[in-house]
């Protein structure tokens, strides 16, 4: 239980960097969800593909293939 | 503050003569202008090798990691904080030190006063109160010191030590400032697009050398995440995708540790500046948890402990 206090605290300071960073809002996102909450997870999970779909593809953190001779 | 000079060397030859510590560590004036150096002496006869002036401005906190010994050590505001992390993190124990505080007036900007002499190179730079005066080979310039302190140095509220066992000198004012982050609330305004083209052209000079990280107080893991080959964290070139990885990952590994002391800043051969990154963490983590680094030695560092009403509205 307590582990999600620490990592709420980890995250948060995350994010507020990487959205400083350039990172687009709703790129990264976070949900509290238990094993008994399958409807949850099925509300999170369609609407954070939505978000990132409006979002569209990723443009940042993206390594292109490295050339080889 | 080259008044601290003697003091420094009496204070040291007390110790080491006494027998109270084993090494002092403290600064001696390098082979180049603007480039103090730490020296750590263990005899009383090479005590007058020590020195203090306005360019001090490297960590020293950073030499104290793991030591077995009993060291005594000069510490500005700065590092006295990096002191009290130290000791929260279990990297040095208290009674192994005999702190000699440093009431701090701030250090001068070595890398904007080479830059405003282009090409000219100076042999000699005398600073004092008010300012700084620069000479070499047809050269004779001044600068008013305040316009040319670090730029960790002119938004500092800590310039007193706030652990020693001995001061240099009065404790100093610390400065009333309006806004510390000023430059940071600048950037948090733009557009993500915006943001990310910023940074892109502010780390694109960064040749990947790790001067910010081994200059930095904080970094002492045995084995770096950026030197690690299995896993591999991340990759060791200078393509802009691994840079960035590298310097947003340097930043957060200090999140909630951080004294704003600028020795990653003074490193950097290609004057990136660094501390816009480690300075959002600290605005964020005065906002979110109104922790303030290395103020109090029985406090665990913020990113160590929760309370069950932190902020979370971003998680779902």
């Amino acid at each position: 239980m307590s582990g999600n206090y620490y990592a709420r605290r980890k995250f948060a300071v995350m994010k507020g960097l990487l959205e400083y960073m350039g990172l687009e809002p709703g790129r990264l996102q976070f949900s509290w969800i238990s094993s008994a909450e399958s409807t949850k997870f099925v509300e999170v999970a369609n609407t954070v593909a939505e978000e990132v779909k409006a979002l569209g593809p990723a443009k940042h953190f993206i390594k292109e293939k490295a050339e080889v001779a | 503050m080259l008044e601290y000079v003697d003091k420094i060397r009496d204070i040291a030859r007390r110790l080491l003569s006494e027998n109270k510590v084993d090494v002092v560590i403290g600064f001696r004036q390098g082979s180049v202008p603007m480039m103090s150096e730490p020296a750590v002496i263990s005899r009383p006869e090479d005590v007058d090798e020590l020195y203090w002036d306005y360019n001090c401005g490297i960590n020293l906190t950073n030499y104290l990691t793991k030591r077995p010994d009993r060291i005594g050590i000069v510490a500005k505001g700065c590092d006295s904080r990096n002191i009290v992390t130290h000791m929260v993190e279990n990297q040095i124990k208290r009674e192994q030190l005999y702190i000699i505080g440093a009431p701090c007036h701030g250090m001068i900007d070595r890398s904007r006063i080479l830059a405003a002499l282009g090409d000219q190179e100076p042999t000699k730079v005398v600073v004092n109160d008010s300012e700084i005066v620069v000479t070499g080979p047809g050269l004779e310039r001044k600068f008013d010191r305040k316009e040319y302190l670090q730029n960790n140095c002119a938004t500092c509220i800590h310039r007193n030590p706030v652990i020693y066992d001995e001061l240099l000198a009065a404790p100093v004012e610390e400065q009333k400032l309006t806004n510390r982050y000023a430059d940071v609330e600048k950037i948090e305004a733009m557009s993500p697009d915006d943001k990310w083209a910023f940074f892109d052209k502010m780390l694109a000079p960064c040749i990947r050398c790790y001067a910010c990280r081994n200059a930095c107080p904080l970094c002492y893991c045995p084995t770096c995440f950026v030197d690690e080959a299995r896993p591999q964290w991340v990759g060791k070139s200078i393509d802009p995708t691994d840079v960035r990885t590298f310097h947003f990952l340097r930043a957060y590994h200090c999140a909630g540790r951080c004294t704003d002391c600028g020795a990653c800043e003074r490193a950097c051969p290609v004057n990136i500046p660094v501390r816009l990154l480690t300075k959002k963490l600290n605005k964020d983590v005065e906002d979110l948890y109104g922790f303030e680094p290395g103020m109090v030695p029985d406090v665990r560092p913020p990113l160590d402990v929760y309370r069950p009403d932190d902020p979370g509205g971003f998680i779902k």
